[in-house]
């Protein structure tokens, strides 16, 4: 299976999803923001940092890169997409998953391990998970508050497209905790926390066996792997 | 907004798409309690028409943000 | 905003200012003094245009040309042995120094200070002095990989250290974290010597292939000078703008801001952009623009090159159309770089820089002719040979004079002071100092900069130093950690500074890495100061003679005088960064207690060495006697000790003692990964003849906690015994959640974390922990 990671200026953690996606197992594929080429991919991956810097607003800019119309075309066909961090900022500006992202509540850039629950198991990016389930996965942003209107709100919540909900802290101010959503359809997945930052022993968050052994991010890129090998 | 003679790295990453969505006849963009965008020349309907497009669009994000207004300003206003 | 193109503003010329020997120039306002203005007259043999007034004010500036601290700098260079010499591909001098890690790959670090900047303006100050050291990594042809900061603020009560402290760690987060360069260590200290005088040390590490190595200079008869990054504009040139009201413009603009704007955005593209130049042998060198900027760069690439360039200044794109020539050449605007490049790669070149949307210019041409000649729309405003502007400005011999005051100061033992003696005193100082600005825990600060970014973070904060992996296949990698106490450093800056370096190395050593190198940031007073210059030079010669005795080579870094609340100068405060290197770095040592039933082991002897401790410092107020005794060959034989047991994988972990001694190090190792404890003090005290306060808060060097499962535990005694270095055992790890010093008292971790993490955020407003 071939996973494209998408560089924009600014990105920062494409590389570290590229090791995170050759970690799992599948075959990583660097794609440019300049092109309109996804060179045949399987999958998408929007990738964390700061494109444009986020000056407009986060993901904003990069939201009208020429490869976000092959993206947004891409996922109208089922291709799974998954956006972490300004990737889901990208999603969200595109209007590829619902909602918005503002400044975190308390002002602050925050970086901490995360627990959250993974509410949706059904997605392309979270079949891999048990529903329920309790993981812990870094996350770092200025940006991170997941706004939506009431109405939105409350469809995602009837729709099942609330797919990750902060636990123990909500460390942003997020409407009802909520960490990540997806599409209707469930390809399209979006994230404040970095699953690829908890992919390798020895540099993710500690656990209660040993220090930065956290592997929780793993499940992400083997549930895409599994929806593609159900596919073909 | 920004002193003139400041730095405005919102502005310069604004008006850097612009371009590369082939809108060219914007010379410059600064991003302060507003967004200033100049022209060369006159502004005329359909520039107008364009720039309340791109506001709606790019400038701001519906989910959260509304457009006040869109309007014209001399050169004299802004400098 | 403004599109009108101006007309060129008409410079001083070198013909007028041949023509017009006696015009008076505003030399003094510019910062130079008269004997150095009449030494430029006599370098030029006429008087300079006000081009060159202003690029030999700016480089003849203490800050750029250090010439208060050159005639003790030489010592880092003269001072070291063949076997300093022999990793150290690039030494002092350069924009960075590079180490031989092994395997074909190098590292380069350095540390610079940011201070004045950043009281300014906390924001943009700090954030541009990330900016700054993170260019003169990249012009070494290296890929950044991480950033840390030593930082020093006022009183932590005081009301505008809030202001400070927002300011500055919101500056560092934005930047750096924007850069997507993990942030991996540190200190932050609280002193009232610093209140209007902050320190902002930051330092960057970067990781090349030896055979990627570039050196900035100008060679090549012919090749172009290319000015790339960001537009010029009116950044950092206050000084500018008396030039320009002096010189012919009329109706220039006046007004300048002092404040650099940093672009972090701008910074992370012009990275890429260099290092796939340099990937693609795009270039010849690369030269990053910080204080001086056109200035420096030009005048710097010259002097280490060729000797020749010609430069058309009106070339340079600018963000801000009416600067002057000389706003020009002095403008500290960021995110700039230089390069030189052959004729025949500039289409190559452009066609990378336009991948990244980076705006370009050439400016001139590498020439033979031993000038720096710039031209202003055709007509000469600047011929100067290089060296005379870069290399050989002035040099001072300032006068040294001994503090009288420092005898008394030296005089006053904390050994007078009361100290506690009952089970309950022991427990309330303890936690005072847990508590205390400086011993408290500073997730408030790091918890807004980004670790994991890049992927390759083995340790961070709170660890004793950062860890980095270079190499995803061997594992290869390199530690490095920061510290200086300006207390000790007040009391006797020639040990002080050895205690600095002592601790640092013993900050690597701990992480399980091998020290190899070493980086400066020398904070001190004015040197117009007789008592500073004895500070500096007594500072100077501690880490020189330090480092030869531990055989690691300084291989670069920064001087920043003038730091002084009003009229008195801040505590000498020589940050020393040290980098060791690791061969993996699966084979880290974590800083805190993960299981229990582990024996924890006391290595190094305990003297009553309270001066100038944070004891002293928080309990009573008080600063006075003489630092800790430095022992450099017992250090190298710890760090010794510590790597043979951790090549036998028979310790669990390994912390430093410091700051707040014993006490603060075994509530540190019990926070890491909240695992209690039982710690007995009965032996430390019968062996080394000392009472309970001193084996808890002295501040002896040469000791580390470690912890070793039980299996090891003979193994462990016998490696201590075959090294001769006392080792005694203190305690156990268990598995109740207290602390529990015996015979003195039990504490919780709930109570020990509540203590430790309050300070910051009850000062700094809550945050999320």
């Amino acid at each position: 299976m071939r996973i494209g990671v998408i560089t924009f200026p600014g990105s920062l953690d494409d590389r570290d999803a590229i090791r995170a996606v050759a970690i799992a197992g599948a075959t990583p594929v660097a794609l440019w923001h300049g092109e309109h080429d996804l060179q045949g991919v399987d999958a998408i991956i929007l990738p964390g940092g700061f494109s444009y810097g986020d000056y407009l607003r986060a993901g904003a800019i990069a939201s009208h890169a020429p490869i976000m119309a092959e993206v947004i075309s891409a996922a109208d066909r089922g291709v799974p997409v998954l956006g972490i961090c300004n990737g889901f900022q990208m999603l969200a500006e595109a209007r590829l998953v619902p909602g918005a992202h503002t400044r975190n509540a308390h002002q602050q850039f925050i970086r901490r391990d995360q627990r959250m629950r993974v509410e949706n198991v059904r997605t392309d990016w979270t079949n891999q998970f048990t529903a329920g389930q309790e993981i812990t996965i870094p996350l770092k942003n200025a940006d991170g508050r997941f706004v939506a209107d009431a109405d939105t709100l409350a469809r995602i919540e009837d729709n099942g497209q609330v797919v990750f909900r902060y636990i123990g802290v909500n460390p942003n101010g997020s409407l009802n905790d909520i960490a990540g959503v997806a599409n209707e359809r469930g390809n399209v997945v979006g994230l404040m926390p970095h699953p690829e930052h908890a992919t390798e022993p020895g540099f993710g968050p500690d656990t209660e066996l040993a220090m930065a052994s956290g592997v929780d991010g793993l499940p992400f890129f083997e549930s895409v792997i599994a929806s593609f090998a159900a596919a073909v | 907004m920004p002193k003139a003679e400041l730095l405005d790295p919102q502005g310069k990453a604004v008006a850097g798409a612009l371009s590369r969505l082939g809108k060219t006849r914007f010379t410059g963009v600064r991003i302060g309690k507003r967004f200033e965008v100049t022209v060369d020349g006159e502004v005329d309907a359909a520039l107008l028409a364009e720039v309340r497009e791109l506001a709606v669009d790019m400038f701001s994000n519906s989910v959260i943000e509304d457009v006040v207004s869109v309007d014209v300003l001399d050169a004299a206003v802004t400098a | 905003m403004t599109t009108a193109t101006p007309s060129p503003v008409a410079a001083d010329t070198v013909a007028n200012a041949a023509a017009t020997p006696d015009r008076e120039q505003p030399y003094a306002a510019l910062g130079l003094k008269p004997e150095e203005y009449a030494s430029i007259r006599e370098i030029l043999g006429r008087r300079p245009t006000s081009g060159e007034l202003a690029m030999y004010s700016v480089m003849w500036s203490e800050h750029c040309s250090y010439k208060s601290s050159k005639p003790y700098l030489r010592q880092f260079g003269s001072k070291t042995t063949e076997k300093m010499r022999r990793n150290l591909m690039v030494g002092m001098g350069e924009n960075a120094g590079v180490v031989d890690v092994g395997n074909g790959w190098a590292v380069t670090f350095k540390i610079e200070s940011h201070n004045h900047p950043s009281y300014i303006e906390p924001f943009q100050g700090a954030a541009t002095g990330v900016g700054g050291i993170v260019r003169d990594i990249i012009s070494m042809g290296a890929r950044p990989v991480a950033v840390m900061d030593a930082l020093r603020f006022g009183d932590i009560d005081d009301p505008d250290t809030a202001r400070v402290v927002h300011g500055v760690v919101s500056g560092i987060s934005f930047y750096g974290n924007c850069l997507g360069l993990p942030n991996i260590g540190g200190e932050t200290y609280f002193d009232s010597v610093y209140q209007a005088n902050p320190l902002v040390n930051a330092l960057a590490v970067g990781v090349l292939r030896h055979e990627d190595l570039h050196l900035a200079n100008a060679r090549g008869v012919g090749n172009k000078v290319v000015l790339f990054g960001a537009r010029t504009g009116g950044d950092g040139i206050g000084g500018a703008s008396i030039l320009a009201s002096d010189s012919f413009s009329e109706g220039g603009p006046t007004k300048r801001p002092a404040v650099q704007v940093g672009d972090p955005f701008a910074e992370k593209v012009l990275i890429e952009c260099c290092l796939e130049l340099f990937q693609q042998e795009l270039v010849e060198g690369i030269q990053d623009l910080g204080a001086a900027g056109i200035s420096c760069a030009t005048s710097e690439l010259a002097s280490n090159g060729d000797g020749g360039m010609f430069i058309e200044l009106e070339n340079v794109l600018l963000r801000d159309p009416t600067l002057t020539a000389e706003e020009i050449l002095m403008s500290e605007s960021q995110e700039r770089m230089m390069a030189i490049v052959r004729p025949e790669k500039l289409d190559g070149f452009l066609a990378v820089v336009t991948k990244w949307d980076v705006e370009t210019s050439v400016l001139g041409e590498v020439t033979d002719t031993g000038r720096l000649i710039i031209n202003w729309h055709g007509e000469e405003i600047v011929n100067v040979e290089p060296r005379t502007v870069a290399v050989d400005g002035p040099v001072y011999n300032r006068p040294v004079s001994y503090p009288t005051w420092i005898d008394a100061l030296n005089a006053d033992s904390a050994s007078a002071l009361a100290r506690p003696t009952t089970p309950e005193e022991l427990r309330e100082q303890v936690f005072r100092l847990l508590g205390s600005a400086n011993l408290a825990d500073k997730r408030w600060i790091t918890n807004q900069y980004d670790t994991y970014v890049l992927g390759n973070t083995a340790l961070s904060f709170p660890d004793d130093g950062g860890m980095v992996r270079v190499d995803e296949e061997s594992g290869l990698g390199f530690a490095v950690a920061t510290d200086a106490n300006g207390r000790y450093c007040q009391l006797d800056p020639y040990h002080g500074a050895q205690l600095a370096l002592a601790e640092a190395f013993r900050n690597v050593a701990v992480t399980g890495a091998t020290p190899v190198a070493v980086s400066d940031c020398l904070n001190f007073g004015s040197p117009e100061n007789p008592e500073v210059m004895w500070q500096f030079s007594r500072a100077v010669e501690g880490l020189a003679d330090g480092c030869m005795a531990m055989e690691i080579p300084v291989t670069g870094g920064n001087v920043s005088f003038y730091n002084q609340t009003g009229d008195v100068p801040i505590h000498p405060t020589p940050v020393v960064a040290v980098l060791g290197t690791i061969d993996d770095v699966a084979k880290r040592i974590p800083s805190g207690w993960q299981d229990d039933g582990n024996n924890i082991y006391l290595l190094g002897v305990t003297r009553e060495e309270l001066d100038g401790s944070a004891w002293a410092g928080v309990i009573h107020d008080h600063l006075g006697g003489t630092p800790p005794t430095v022992d450099l060959a017992a250090e190298l034989r710890l760090a010794d000790l510590i790597a043979a047991a951790n090549e036998e994988n028979i310790i669990s972990s390994a912390h430093d003692l410091a700051d707040g001694g014993l006490a603060q190090a075994v509530v540190e190792s019990v926070l890491r990964f909240g695992v209690g404890a039982r710690i007995w003090l009965g032996e430390i005290i019968e062996r080394d003849g000392i009472d309970a306060a001193t084996a808890l808060f002295s501040e002896s060097t040469g000791r580390v906690i470690v912890s070793v499962p039980r299996e090891d535990d003979v193994k462990f005694r016998g490696l201590c015994e075959g090294r001769d270095y006392p080792a005694l055992r203190i305690g156990v790890t268990d598995s109740q959640d207290t602390l529990e010093i015996q015979d003195v008292f039990t504490a919780t971790i709930d109570e020990l974390r509540a203590a430790h993490r309050s300070p910051l955020p009850e000062r700094f407003g809550a945050t999320i922990g």
